[in-house]
């Protein structure tokens, strides 16, 4: 039984020192992919009734981040066609990933209420090849 | 044998146009239908009173507060729309209000006088028809609902009437345009004591569908709301919100938008820009809610026509009568 129990620390020791060394092998090359792939960062400002800029140009493919932020209250940021549904919050800014798959003129609306004014809240995003 | 309604007697938007909204026939055709007795016990059993004829009535977006552009008339259309019902020969039992019943404003105290106005002007409905509402954007969104049930009641909630089902959704109060988890959870335990082919109409202010999302006319956990009501073979959603007709089905689920009273928006079909049509001061009733929706004969689908409602010759009490003069307002069954 005591020989039982030794093999099979032994082969538990084994396995995680085998994984380790994957592990420690593997990992500089995704710091590696993280640093090459640096997505772009744009700012975007929500306010009553409007964001800013009203108009941004992506690349087809290539991924972004959009740093989201208001000056005022809760705002959404909701659009179907890029895959983007978020609030952004009035105390802390929000980070969003978007790699877009195709090329064309989209909306992004504003669709958490914020007023009378809430109904042309909205920015422009173009994607080009 | 399966005791089952007939999907298409249940409800009937019947040829009366009005300057005002839809009204609706029910004619559920299992009080006359062989084998549907049980279903009939049942449904009595369950809501206390058994499928019967009778119409209602939807109203929508009437933005109490609003003061155009483009629409100058104010409350206008709405008190229009109260004489035209008080001038019926067959009123109405139940009225539905399916959102936006006043217009946001930026002071508590000011959205506060738009609600007592929108009670004073739709307590003036006589007959003693019964008036359903449920919130919409304006009303609800900014204080989760708050000032709503102070005036209204509660935002969501279901009730009974002549052995159809009624579920008032609330897909606004959340801020964004979504029904949430625990409504939806409500719906589905509201649902649960009937059986699949019972009558239930669904009265909210946002489509349930992506209708048009850029232009926000839709709910994001739409979906999740007609899975849940899918099982369900007699079920007519009713909303307003995007301020024109619009007729869509998902499975057997038929929705139906009604017209505003307040201003109507363009086709999202053929204009890219989400901007309230132009008033016209020599119809300034256009566009505001005139429907017809007649039943076939033979009982087929629904025939909807469009009807533009000339102030001088149609309005009030006697433009009324000359509406229903051309449309098909019997209230037979096939």
């Amino acid at each position: 039984m005591k020989t039982m129990f030794k093999n099979k620390l032994l082969n538990t020791i084994l396995l995680a020192s085998a994984c380790g060394i994957a592990i420690a092998a593997i990992a500089p090359k995704a710091n590696l992919a993280r640093a090459n792939d640096n997505p772009k960062v744009i700012e975007i400002t929500a306010k009553k009734f409007e964001f800013s800029p009203s108009q941004i140009t992506l690349k087809k493919g290539e991924p972004v981040i959009l740093r989201l932020s208001s000056s005022d209250r809760v705002h959404g940021f909701m659009s179907k066609p890029l895959k983007i549904d978020t609030d952004i919050p009035a105390d802390k800014t929000e980070d969003v990933s978007v790699t877009p798959d195709t090329a064309g003129d989209f909306t992004v609306i504003c669709d958490h209420y914020c007023g009378t004014g809430h109904g042309n809240m909205k920015m422009k995003v173009t994607v080009v090849e | 044998m399966e005791n089952k309604f007939d999907r298409r007697s249940f409800l009937r938007v019947t040829g009366t146009a009005l300057s005002i909204g839809a009204l609706y026939s029910v004619f559920p055709a299992l009080t006359r239908k062989a084998g549907a007795e049980g279903i009939t016990r049942t449904l009595a059993e369950l809501n206390g009173e058994a499928p019967a004829p009778f119409s209602f009535m939807q109203l929508s977006d009437t933005h109490v507060g609003f003061n155009g552009p483009p629409d100058p008339l104010g409350t206008k259309a709405f008190e229009n729309a109260v004489a035209t019902i008080n001038g019926l020969k067959n009123r109405p039992d139940l009225i539905i209000v399916t959102g936006d019943l006043t217009h946001d404003a930026d002071s508590p105290d000011e959205h506060a006088k738009r609600f007592k106005l929108f009670k004073e002007i739709s307590s003036k409905i006589g007959g003693g028809a019964q008036i359903k509402v449920v919130p919409g954007e304006n009303d609800a969104a900014l204080d989760g609902g708050d000032m709503f049930r102070e005036f209204m009641g509660p935002t969501h909630y279901s009730f009974d009437h002549r052995g159809v089902h009624f579920i008032a959704l609330d897909n606004v109060s959340a801020g964004r345009p979504a029904v949430g988890a625990e409504q939806l959870a409500w719906m589905k335990s509201d649902l649960a004591r009937f059986p699949k082919t019972a009558p239930i109409v669904v009265f909210t202010h946002r489509p349930l569908f992506d209708l048009k999302p850029e232009w926000e006319w839709f709910t994001s956990d739409g979906d999740d709301v007609m899975n849940a009501l899918a099982p369900y073979e007699n079920v007519t959603v009713l909303y307003g919100h995007i301020h024109r007709e619009n007729f869509h089905q998902a499975g057997t689920t038929k929705m139906y938008a009604a017209r505003s009273l307040i201003f109507a928006f363009p086709d999202p079909a053929t204009t890219p820009v989400k901007k309230p049509a132009p008033f016209d001061k020599a119809q300034p009733f256009k566009n505001l809610g005139i429907r017809r929706v007649n039943g076939n004969a033979n009982g087929s689908d629904l025939q909807i026509e469009d009807v533009e409602l000339a102030t001088a010759e149609f309005s009030g009490t006697v433009g009324m009568d000359q509406m229903l003069k051309h449309g098909n307002n019997d209230t037979k069954d096939e």
